[in-house]
């Protein structure tokens, strides 16, 4: 049975992700432990909220060690939301002096969308990564998202890397990265969790892809 | 390719128990707001709506159970609202699985609320709940009631709902007590006057009778359109009102 930790880090409403990910059959707990993190089959970053406060919220639990250790082993991890948007190196939220420090797992700025509605607050389309496995079956489906801040860029140099991340595109006003799949660490701005019967099927092939 | 118009079913909650009757067939409780909530997920329901009328503050419990019940069993996003009158009460509605909360009379009482609860958990779960009636004493013409209509609040309804945007509220439900109850459609004049001042999303509420009312909101600004009896009642479906709103040229899901 796969095991999936859920890291707690005092963002949000981590009970849906919980169920929602315990409907693929894997056992799933919510733990801000280091090793148990460390250690899970696959880990669970969700997020909502402030992208300062969550990397704040992270590096309290050291979340950026468990998921630095967790990468460099070539061990799971998706985030979610903010939970994604705290993978890049920098975003421009609420930041006064230009801008707040990520995780830096990708390089590129989280900015706010130009739109004409913001939040970009609904189910919208993915136009999903050739040969993704994320989106495997469901790549016609719409996702709920819920955010203003998104990755309008994607800076990471496919030609460097061995193996390309594949990464998927919304608009809502203009592009954005909706979810990206780079080796063991996959994420998206939507919420699978919130996001019906294809949510649910998203999880279930992140959990097939771990076994 | 844009954001689908979101169509979402509201429930009237009284101690843990729907108000007002849901007519479906084949349900075991007809009462249970959490197996009503699991039947609209799978008929099509964008988003569910909680609006707990609850008279008694001891009954909160009874709403936090009900809420942990249904966000245990669904996997749409969910809004609770109604006596949220703290900052306390909000994250208690957070942490039992709301992914939003409702704030109205209390955010007109005490207009920092609405700061408060963005700053703490993020624009995206704080909803203005906004009951307005047409008042020719206000600037717009409309003002802004408390108590579901029942008392004057005294504000302008526009100049509240700029406020509550500015002080970071994520999404305006935007309740017209003049069409409530009318089935004669939702209040197209209230809807533009609020796009015009706000760009954070609208759920119209109020008025939705028949199938082509929908397509007027969306036109006249809402981003999300809400019914209750319509649907309680099975007088629509939410698949016929997402046909009829696809017909007319919107995205739905």
């Amino acid at each position: 049975m796969t095991t999936v930790v859920i890291l707690d880090y005092g963002s949000g409403n981590v009970r849906s992700a919980q169920r929602a990910v315990e409907t693929t059959g894997a056992t799933v707990s919510i733990s801000a432990d280091f090793e148990i993190a460390l250690n899970a089959d696959a880990l669970l970053v969700p997020g909502v909220g402030a992208f300062a406060a969550c990397v704040a919220g992270l590096k309290n639990v050291r979340g950026d060690q468990i998921i630095g250790r967790r990468l460099a082993g070539g061990r799971p991890v998706l985030g979610i939301c903010v939970g994604m948007q705290v993978l890049f190196e920098k975003s421009t939220e609420h930041a006064e002096l230009g801008f707040h420090p990520g995780l830096n797992e990708w390089p590129g700025t989280v900015d706010q969308l130009t739109a004409p509605v913001l939040p970009h607050m609904g189910w919208n389309n993915v136009v999903a990564a050739n040969e993704s496995q994320m989106f495997a079956g469901i790549s016609d489906e719409r996702f709920y998202f819920v955010h203003s801040y998104a990755a309008r860029k994607w800076e990471l140099d496919p030609y460097e890397l061995l193996s390309p991340p594949k990464v998927s595109w919304a608009n809502h006003g203009e592009d954005f990265v909706a979810a990206v799949e780079n080796g063991p660490l996959w994420a998206t701005q939507f919420h699978p969790e919130k996001s019906g019967d294809a949510g649910l099927a998203l999880l279930g092939n992140w959990i097939s892809a771990i076994k | 390719m844009s954001v689908a118009i979101r169509v979402i079913p509201c429930l009237d909650v009284d101690a843990g128990r729907v108000v007002k009757g849901v007519n479906f067939e084949n349900l075991k409780d007809a009462g249970d707001p959490v197996e009503l909530a699991k039947r609209y997920g799978a008929a099509g329901a964008d988003e569910l709506i909680f609006l707990d009328i609850t008279a008694s503050s001891s009954d909160r419990e009874t709403t936090y159970e009900m809420v942990k019940r249904a966000a245990d069993e669904l996997f749409i996003p969910l809004t609770v609202g109604g006596g949220v009158r703290s900052v306390s009460d909000v994250d208690q509605l957070l942490r039992a699985g709301a992914d939003k909360v409702g704030i109205n009379t209390a955010g007109l009482d005490n207009p920092e609320l609405i700061s408060q609860a963005a700053a703490q958990f993020g624009d995206q779960c704080v909803v203005l709940s906004v009951d307005v009636r047409r008042a020719t004493g206000c600037p717009s013409g409309f003002e802004a009631t408390t108590h579901g209509g029942r008392n004057s609040s005294g504000r302008d309804a526009l100049e509240w709902i700029i406020e509550a945007a500015q002080r970071g509220a994520g999404e305006v439900l935007l309740n017209s007590m003049d069409a409530d109850g009318t089935k004669n459609g939702y209040d197209l004049a209230l809807i533009s006057a609020v796009r015009a001042v706000v760009d954070i999303p609208i759920i119209a509420s109020g008025g939705a009778g028949k199938l082509t009312d929908f397509h007027p909101a969306v036109v006249a600004g809402a981003d999300a359109v809400l019914a209750a009896s319509v649907f309680h009642f099975n007088e629509l479906s939410i698949q016929d009102v997402k046909s009829e709103l696809r017909s007319n040229g919107n995205e739905v899901r």
